[in-house]
């Protein structure tokens, strides 16, 4: 996994709530049996003014101009700014691949869903947890200042501002390791393997029906 | 002190827990289908990994495959592609059960586990797939995972997790005529909203819940997500048992009295505390039937579509209208006179032989009505529909002009040929009405199995208890 330690980036904002993973990345790439190439598809529906299909030259195809991340002012973002319950609906981890893939790295929200948010830590894509009334101020001057950027130092749990203002937000400990260490968690856990050993022979004795 | 259902079903994995409370977690049983798979087989193949332990997987291929003409095979190549992958990973890995396409015992992952008794109460059972809380209807903590953790159970039989804050969802009470766990379902969502279970683990009690069949309680449990939770639960009753025995993953007779007793221990004590309650009044719930793009937008069939004007909330009138907008719909529209284009029966909330029965019931010696250019039904899996053949079923489904189709996911989101055209309107008795759900542009309203079988035969939705 990439590491995640500092990034100051562009902020693109997506201003409606509930945004679910079919929106994400709608089913029709979820076909694909490879875990890259799905930044030209996300949020297929909304970016293009054709029908995606797989397969597709997307560079050939028609861009919606009222799609936010499509405005010439918001290319090469690599912060999205989102609503209440991002990333709700269906397990796909094809969302946070879209979106590690179409160039974000960080994504700051009022609240996210729970699969998206603990997927997107495998991927080096760090959501942040802010209070609405900062999520609504960063809104704000987001419409208001071209070019507004963010500057976000994982280290410190800080969001410096433009104009100086510091924010914390909170991480999970071992979610911020990983991240800061571009560490892949199966390895972690081999490391112990004798103790799942251990549960593994005790439940067996226990419960044998479920290892018939 | 008194434990809660999911106090014990998680104290009960736990493998280790770090300081900061990051717990090592151990899997029993790990569904595979093959959308959300491919990539971590082969993670385990670059890794030079083996799967843990062969005997906690059991697979099937639900989400690409057709629900007609099986004798062509699947024509589309890239789902044929994903398919066969699956087919040549589980050779390769091996697994406890595989039910290919075509195989008698193929389905959808989340009726197929319980019907086979894959998924036994007290277990943790995970899927590469939100809807996997349908399992926790038999007393399990059961949750969706992605496809890196798809692949961290794979090679370690485990998941890193914290545990979730608490909530029971009590329904006192005795359900109305004509209603079902679908209708408690979208209740229960509207009351509490579709992120009012995020970072809970939710039991479902009540007298209501205790009244409702295995298949009514999978319902329920599989609409926990779109209420935001990953994992939803019933304690153990006799319904469970009884449902459990003589499935061919069940325990053996001599296993079985030791399982029972220490199933029986799979329910909240006595003055267990839950971080939240929420209560409905069963008696109070009507027919429900969603009007937007989230499952929440949800209102009875004697209500209407609302107006953005309704709501306060600036980013709430936004959304509310936005959703109206690509629902084709106008404000203060009676529900029951929307017209329907076409009619899904099916997906992993409600193609059991229960849903099945319910609708044809309804669907009983009349027919679809003329503006509706498709009314399917599409049974969970091969089982269901070889059981409802026996019953009859397919017989009244088609006599009254419905479709009836071979198991899969189908149109609850469309991955297969089954869709919704650009503008056309579904009854369906799917989990999600998002955007495009159905098919580019479709338009998706969520009801009860009756309730779609009532919009089939009237064309527009139709109160189920005065047809």
């Amino acid at each position: 996994m990439r590491k995640f330690t500092h990034l100051k980036g562009l902020v693109a904002p997506l201003d409606r709530a509930n945004v679910d993973t079919d929106a994400i990345i709608p089913k029709q790439f979820l076909k694909s049996i490879k875990r890259s190439g799905f930044g030209p598809n996300a949020f297929d529906e909304w970016r293009y003014l054709d029908h995606g299909e797989p397969g597709m030259d997307n560079s050939r195809r028609p861009l919606n101009p009222d799609f936010v991340l499509n405005k010439p002012r918001y290319q090469g973002a690599s912060v999205l700014l989102v609503r209440d319950n991002f990333g709700c609906g269906s397990s796909r981890e094809h969302a946070p691949w879209a979106l590690e893939d179409y160039g974000f790295r960080a994504i700051i929200g009022p609240s996210f869903a729970d699969i998206f948010f603990n997927n997107s830590f495998k991927n080096g894509l760090l959501p942040i947890k802010l209070p609405e009334a900062e999520v609504d101020i960063i809104f704000k001057q987001v419409e208001e200042h071209q070019g507004y950027a963010l500057d976000i130092d994982l280290d410190k749990q800080t969001i410096t501002r433009p104009d100086g203002k510091k924010i914390s937000f909170e991480i999970d400990g071992f979610r911020k390791h990983c991240l800061l260490n571009g560490l892949d968690d199966i390895g972690l856990t081999l490391q112990k393997a004798d103790l799942i050993k251990a549960f593994e022979a005790k439940r067996r004795a226990e419960q044998p029906w479920l290892f018939a | 002190m008194p434990q809660t259902l999911y106090d014990k079903l998680w104290n009960n994995h736990v493998v280790h827990t770090e300081e900061d409370g990051t717990t090592l977690l151990y899997i029993d049983r790990h569904l595979v289908h093959e959308v959300t798979s491919p990539q971590a087989f082969e993670g385990l193949k670059l890794a030079n990994r083996k799967l843990w332990r062969i005997s906690s997987i059991v697979a099937t291929a639900d989400h690409n495959t057709p629900t007609d003409h099986w004798e062509l095979g699947i024509q589309d190549p890239i789902s044929r592609q994903q398919v066969e992958t699956l087919d040549a990973n589980i050779k390769e890995f091996g697994a406890l059960a595989y039910f290919p396409f075509k195989d008698e015992r193929q389905g959808i992952v989340h009726v197929m586990g319980p019907e086979n008794g894959a998924t036994l109460p007290g277990m943790t059972v995970v899927c590469g797939d939100s809807h996997t809380s349908t399992h926790g209807a038999f007393a399990c903590l059961a949750h969706g995972i992605g496809t890196s953790e798809v692949e961290h159970v794979m090679a370690t039989q485990c998941l890193l997790q914290k545990k979730s804050k608490s909530m029971l969802v009590r329904v006192d009470g005795k359900l109305g005529a004509g209603l079902t766990a679908k209708d408690i379902a979208l209740a229960i969502i509207g009351k509490i909203g579709t992120a009012g279970g995020t970072g809970y683990a939710i039991e479902f009690g009540g007298e209501a819940i205790r009244a409702l069949s295995m298949e009514g309680r999978m319902t329920l449990c599989n609409m926990a997500i779109e209420g935001g939770a990953r994992a939803g639960m019933v304690a153990v009753d006799d319904n469970t048992i009884n449902y459990l025995k003589g499935r061919p993953f069940a325990p053996k007779p001599e296993q079985w009295g030791a399982a029972v007793a220490y199933w029986r221990t799979l329910v909240s004590d006595e003055g267990a505390e839950f971080d939240r309650v929420v209560t409905l009044d069963a008696a109070e719930i009507q027919p429900q039937v969603t009007w937007g793009t989230s499952p929440e937008m949800v209102t009875t069939i004697d209500g209407a579509v609302p107006s953005p004007d309704d709501f306060a909330d600036p980013v709430k009138r936004e959304g509310v209208a936005r959703a109206l907008q690509y629902m084709g719909l106008t404000p203060r529209t009676p529900m029951a006179e929307i017209p329907i284009d076409k009619v899904f029966i099916g997906s992993c909330t409600n193609s059991r032989i229960e849903d099945l029965r319910e609708a044809a019931a309804v669907a009983k010696g009349k027919h679809v009505a003329a503006n509706v250019k498709l009314a399917m039904v599409v049974p969970g899996s091969g089982l269901v529909k070889r059981q409802a053949e026996a019953e009859g079923l397919d017989r009244v489904f088609r006599d009254a002009g419905f479709e009836w189709r071979e198991p899969g996911c189908s149109m609850c989101l469309a991955m297969n040929a089954d869709r919704l055209e650009p503008g056309e309107r579904c009854a369906s008795t799917s989990n999600r009405n998002f955007e495009g759900r159905q098919g580019n542009g479709g338009r998706t309203h969520l009801v009860s199995p009756a309730m779609a079988a009532a919009a089939a035969v009237t064309g527009h939705f139709a109160d189920v208890r005065k047809l």
